[in-house]
């Protein structure tokens, strides 16, 4: 649907490397399959299609069928991977996520493509920015938010052997490979991207490599931030949060979401329950103008300058 | 009008819709070219031969609906509101800039003529029939008018809403659906198919009509409303050519939204007279 972004060297769509993985254990185990909505080419299934053209259902445009249907696959044995623009498969399909996936409980992997406002210029109805707040009561749905290639393609692994629902979010938005050592994906838990005292930076998806561009920015004025990437929004890593609150004494929480209800929500619930401390949350307030990614990520603040400037405010908001 | 004369005038209309269609779309980069060429001519006739509206009072409550379900032909939607003179042609140039009117998908809140917002495929006939259903019941004259894709009836909404308006004999009630048997990625009977949706629809309470959905002189019989009106809702397969009117894009489902390059727009500018 939108135009490719331009390509950047170095900077990588998360949905390939969600494609070869799922190509590559669709190789060995026989139970993957996958579930689709005539999005065979936006969940860049093309080549799944070709090597298992028996192992993908293509439903055609009929979200609440394809989860149902996943459900269903569940039931008798398969391992489906539910692929759709997330903007459908979560909200076109919300009560079939909810009762079937969720609450039934059925071994069913739901791969959101495109979400957040990667569909840039194609409006709200295409975005995915609600979805975290919908997912985010389902808690037993394990909600993967990768950040980069790596861990794309770790996350895919994981919920593949893992028993039971998961939902993992992926953009179309080129990101680059994080720097961090000795990587080991594990679901549930903060991944300390940068050590820091006087901020702590939450972010999640596209946002992650921003925050440590942020990062860097301040720390030439002399701010120590830290950067968490929270991969995992449910079951959500309280005990980071926890360290993050009483370490740095101050948080700023950014996601390509809606701020009520995603990433930042669910730190301000534990925070102000358990260790109040000034937060600034980043994000979208709710349906967003006419604009490309590009400009909607400038214009709500959703850069590195902007990210620094909140961190900036959140540490003078700290009681003297 | 004479009826040839009314044939002539849309066709007029349509092939302006063209090429300023394809223009927004070669110049935004972005669009669903495949879609629009498939819907204008139906929509054109809407607009320039059957449907009652006053564009200087877009929310006048006898005014005639159209509401545009496959919401992604904005091309088709922007240029038919336009020529009907909602709004100056210049606003066409702002087609998907930042913050303009003319988002990817329509939203009524933006724009004067759009009655609701779409985008996500199988919202358009249940709000129809929303509107069908007031109208009966304020005894109001006006008609509803209402235009799908064909993949976009793989959504089960559709079907809750066609049994509904069977069952209610909603005879001011019409559906049209852009029979080009693509969807996005490549043909509708390939992908789940609709066949046969005349008798799926009979089935369902409505009348039902074939026709060519590029023959603007039998779109103008069949949307008409005959004399003494209808007793049933209508629904018009409309069977027409994903791109048409361009050689290149015709019949080709990479031109869903797929943009034209240089070389590409300047073709289809010949092509387009
Ligand atoms: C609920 C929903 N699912 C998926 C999509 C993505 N999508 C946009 S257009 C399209 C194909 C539509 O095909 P059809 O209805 O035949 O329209 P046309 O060929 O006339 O453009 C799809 C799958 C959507 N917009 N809404």
């Amino acid at each position: 649907m939108a135009a490719p972004a331009a390509k950047q060297e170095g900077f990588y769509d998360c949905r390939d490397a969600w494609a070869r993985t799922i190509e590559e254990l669709a190789e060995n185990d026989p139970r993957i399959v996958a579930v689709v909505n005539d999005s065979v080419g936006s969940s860049k299934l093309g080549g799944f299609q070709k090597k298992f053209p028996d192992r993908l259902i293509n439903v055609g445009i009929a979200e609440q069928n394809m989860v149902g249907v996943g459900a269903g696959l569940a039931n008798g044995g398969r391992i489906p991977f539910v692929s759709a623009a997330s903007c459908f498969l979560t909200g076109r399909a919300l009560e079939q996520v909810k009762a079937d996936i969720a609450y039934a409980g059925f071994n069913v992997k739901l791969v959101g493509q495109s979400s957040g406002v990667a569909y840039g210029e194609l409006g709200p109805t295409h975005h995915s920015i609600e979805d975290f707040a919908w997912l985010r009561p389902l808690s037993n749905i394990t909600m993967v938010v990768p950040a980069d290639s790596w861990e794309t393609a770790e996350a895919v692994k994981w919920a593949a052997a893992h028993e039971g629902p998961v939902y993992i979010r992926l953009s179309r938005m080129p990101v680059p490979d994080l720097s961090v050592e000795d990587r080991k994906f594990q679901p549930g838990k903060a991944e300390l991207v940068r050590k820091g005292s006087d901020v702590t930076i939450i972010a999640c998806g596209t946002m992650v490599h921003l925050a440590v561009q942020a990062a860097v920015e301040l720390e030439a004025e002399g701010i120590s931030a830290r950067i968490l990437n929270m991969a995992t929004i449910t079951p959500l890593d309280e005990a980071a949060i926890s360290a993050a609150a009483s370490e740095t004494g101050a948080i700023v929480t950014v996601e390509e979401a809606n701020i009520h209800g995603g990433l930042g929500g669910a730190v301000a619930e534990h925070t102000s329950a358990n260790l109040p401390v000034p937060i600034e949350r980043m994000g979208f307030p709710g349906f967003v103008p006419t604009g490309s990614v590009e400009w909607l990520f400038d214009h709500f603040g959703l850069t590195a300058a902007g990210i620094a400037r909140s961190a900036r405010k959140a540490i003078g908001r700290k009681r003297g | 009008m004479l009826k040839n004369d009314l044939v002539d005038t849309i066709r007029e209309k349509a092939l302006w819709m063209r090429r300023r269609a394809f223009t927004m779309v070669y110049d935004a980069q972005l669009g669903h070219p495949g879609g629009d060429f498939s819907a204008i001519d139906i929509i054109a006739t809407l607009y320039f031969g059957v449907m009652r509206y006053d564009p200087k009072k877009p929310d006048m409550p006898e005014r005639d609906r159209f509401i545009m379900s496959k919401g992604h032909a904005t091309g088709a939607l922007y240029t038919a509101l336009c020529a009907a003179g909602y709004y100056p042609e210049d606003w066409l140039k702002t087609y998907m800039q930042p913050q303009s009117k003319l988002n990817g998908h329509p939203n009524r809140n933006y724009l004067p003529g759009v009655e609701t917002n779409t985008g996500p495929l199988g919202h358009g006939l249940p709000v129809a029939l929303g509107i069908a259903i007031a109208g009966q019941m304020t005894n109001s004259d006006y008609r509803t008018f209402v235009l799908t894709g064909d993949g976009e009836l793989q959504e089960g909404s559709n079907w809750e809403a066609a049994m509904s308006a069977g069952n209610r004999k909603l005879g001011k009630f019409t559906l049209i659906v852009d029979r080009n048997r693509l969807q996005q990625g490549m043909g509708t009977e390939e992908t789940n198919g609709l066949d046969p949706l005349d008798d799926k629809f009979r089935a369902f309470g409505w009348d039902v009509e074939v026709v060519d959905g590029h023959d603007v002189g039998a779109l103008v019989n069949a949307l008409s409303e005959p004399p003494g009106g209808r007793s049933k809702p209508l629904c018009i397969i409309a069977n027409t050519i994903k791109g048409k009117g361009v050689s290149f894009m015709e019949n080709k489902a990479s031109w869903h939204h797929g943009v034209p390059n240089a070389e590409q727009y300047d073709i289809a500018m010949e092509e387009l007279v």
